[in-house]
């Protein structure tokens, strides 16, 4: 009897576990958008949580989306050369980038390179009682730590995403040179196929995932300290972990619905 | 509200982790402008009561009355308000890594005041000076001592000159010259700006010259409250330790039972069923002086040689024990007048013998020895005064 009892029990705890998440993360959410109530005061460290979620990822966001682009090219290259169809490689490649690859794969890269690093530092100043003594400094720490990232996201993603995008398109090009000599005619119909509703419905994504990738990654560090199983520099490991796959997990869903609704 | 009432009233406040309960039912009084001190055992509970104050934990059952006003009755814009008249100094320090000293300095007053740069520049210099933190200024928290960064987190809370100050273990991680500085620099503090301290310490006795009430938590309950000197006088077995802690240390060293546990023997003996027993003092003649004069370490010398000696003497079933910084008790078991006499002078002769000036720096010592005997359900103070009233020059 106790057996079978067991398997309902742990789901109903683990749903009741997931709830609580959730709300609790929804509060942390709305808490660091009213923070933005006081803006002014902030600036000083939206402008750095800009250089450093921005500026400090742009490297390797180059990198990726010029690679990306090129895999693209060659993969759409040798599909598209089956139906002789190889003149719609620009499109092919910027439609891809533009409605999904870009905001996505821009997101994911933000997720490792600034999600983690985000949730181990506040991860890391909750161990160490420095949110607490903002706290009794009567400075709330969602305020001070999590909104100027949130703004800070919201600002670089869609901004990076377009660079990724830029950057796929020409990455896309140079694939189309090495592997075709009608190369003019790449740009020319990523012009008369790539509508704005594209353009927007990219950026729609990427302000979502801003939004989703910086309160997870916050979240999960700033409640380390609520990790059962662990504690100290693990409890800080578990959580820049579970940001990172949290926050990837919600993106891809959030991609699904948000493409279904666009569509 | 008249100024006997406490600032501060904790009631009955009590808080488990995981199933293990640190707090039962923890009743505390912080009156207005005074020092509190809360003295326990490490891991005790001490700094998670006093964080139930300010609100980083929130206590399973209990009530906290602020100024005659609860806390479960309280707004959080209230409750912001208290927040705004109390500063904290964590036990680890809380610094903010990645700001320099100054700037950890500086937060309190950036974030909280309207105050131009030139002015918060002004007030932070100040506490760097006075906290002898020119140097280190522009560091990393990192990249500075432990008894550094416990003096930028002092300076930090101090910096807004609060009305509430609670103090984690202040003086944990310092030097004896800079613990001293830093109580006399919260006694001057608290002198000249009379604000209210909870000091949370395991500085014993130094936090009993500056606190006006000390609190022992102890079991997740408050098991003494009042004043140091109250809490000196107490007879209390329970709150021996944290009293005379230092001696207790002194007594594991040298095997001697301390004046408490010599007392309890005494009457255990008093209790068994021989009607008389033999108790024998020795006095010895000039350890204050020695003490005054030549230091602690000499005396706590010469009781070791003179426990070595003393162990070695005893009767089975005896024991002996310091009643005082110069008197030796030894109480060796039941008999009558002539066993006592036979015992003196066995004492006297092997004093005699001793001649425990040469182990120890050439210091003389003299001893006076005398004994009595203690009738079935006698004082074991009474006993040991009579004893004294019998002592004769013996070296």
């Amino acid at each position: 009897m106790k057996n079978i009892l067991a398997f309902p029990a742990m789901l109903g705890a683990s749903s009741l576990g997931i709830i609580r998440n959730v709300g609790q993360w929804g509060v942390f959410s709305l808490t660091a958008l009213l923070g933005m109530v006081h803006i002014r005061r902030l600036i000083p460290k939206i402008l750095y949580n800009i250089y450093f979620i921005g500026f400090k990822s742009l490297n390797i966001i180059v990198l990726v989306a010029f690679f990306t682009g090129m895999v693209l090219g060659l993969q759409g290259y040798y599909t598209l050369i089956k139906f002789s169809a190889e003149g719609m490689l620009g499109v092919a490649v910027a439609l891809s980038l533009v409605r999904e690859l870009g905001p996505v794969l821009t997101a994911i890269m933000l997720i490792g390179r600034a999600g983690s690093s985000i949730s181990a530092e506040i991860g890391i100043m909750r161990i160490s009682e420095q949110i607490d003594a903002l706290s009794t400094m009567d400075v709330d720490p969602v305020r001070y730590l999590v909104t100027p990232k949130v703004i800070a996201a919201l600002i670089c993603f869609p901004l990076l995403t377009a660079i990724f995008n830029c950057v796929g398109i020409l990455g896309g090009y140079f694939s189309s040179v090495l592997l075709s000599s009608r190369s003019g005619i790449y740009f020319s119909k990523i012009q008369s196929s790539l509508l704005l509703s594209d353009v927007t419905g990219g950026f729609v994504k990427s302000y979502v995932f801003a939004f989703i990738v910086i309160t997870i990654s916050c979240y999960c560090g700033y409640y380390t300290h609520q990790n059962q199983s662990s504690a100290g520099a693990e409890g800080v490991s578990n959580s820049t972990t579970s940001a990172v796959v949290q926050s990837c997990v919600y993106v891809l869903i959030s991609d699904y619905v948000i493409t279904s609704f666009l569509m | 509200m008249s100024s006997a009432t406490p600032l501060i009233q904790l009631r009955n406040i009590s808080k488990a982790f995981s199933g293990r309960e640190i707090l039962r039912g923890a009743t505390l009084d912080i009156n207005r402008n005074e020092i509190t001190a809360i003295i326990g055992k490490s891991g005790g509970g001490k700094s998670v009561l006093v964080k139930h104050i300010i609100g980083l934990i929130t206590a399973d059952s209990g009530e906290i009355i602020f100024d005659g006003i609860p806390y479960s009755t309280m707004t959080r814009k209230d409750f912001s308000a208290i927040k705004s008249r109390c500063s904290y100094m964590f036990q680890n320090n809380a610094l903010f890594d990645s700001m320099t000293v100054f700037e950890n300095i500086a937060l309190p007053l950036r974030e909280k005041f309207q105050l131009s740069d030139k002015e918060i520049e002004e007030k932070v210099r100040a506490r760097i000076e006075q906290l002898e933190l020119g140097e280190v200024a522009g560091m990393y928290p990192k990249q500075i001592s432990g008894g550094m960064q416990k003096r930028v987190a002092l300076a930090r809370a101090l910096v807004t000159e609060p009305e509430i100050i609670f103090f984690d273990e202040p003086t944990t991680g310092l030097d004896p010259i800079r613990k001293k500085t830093v109580f006399s620099m919260i006694h001057r503090y608290h002198e000249a700006l009379n604000f209210t301290a909870v000091i949370i310490t395991h500085d014993i006795p130094d936090i009993f010259y500056i606190a006006h009430t000390v609190n022992i938590l102890d079991e997740g309950r408050i098991i003494y409250s009042g004043s140091p000197v109250s809490l000196e006088q107490s007879s209390d077995p329970g709150l021996y330790s944290y009293t005379h802690g230092h001696e207790m240390l002194l007594d594991e060293l040298t095997g001697l039972h301390n004046r408490l546990a010599l007392m309890r023997k005494i009457e255990a003996f008093g209790a068994q069923d021989s009607d008389q027993l033999v108790l024998a003092t020795v006095r010895l003649v000039g350890m204050r002086t020695i003490m005054d004069y030549k230091g602690e370490l000499l005396a706590h010398a010469f009781i070791s040689k003179l426990a070595k000696f003393v162990r070695s003497f005893l009767p089975q079933g005896a024991c002996a024990g310091m009643f005082s910084k110069e008197i030796l008790v030894l109480a060796a078991g039941s008999g009558d007048d002539s066993t006592l006499e036979m015992f003196l002078r066995q004492l006297a002769g092997y004093f005699q013998n001793l001649a425990i000036e040469t182990y120890c720096h050439k210091q003389r010592l003299q001893v006076e020895i005398g004994g009595a005997l203690i009738t079935k359900g006698a004082s074991a103070y009474s006993a040991i005064q009579e004893a004294l009233a019998t002592s004769k020059k013996y070296v």
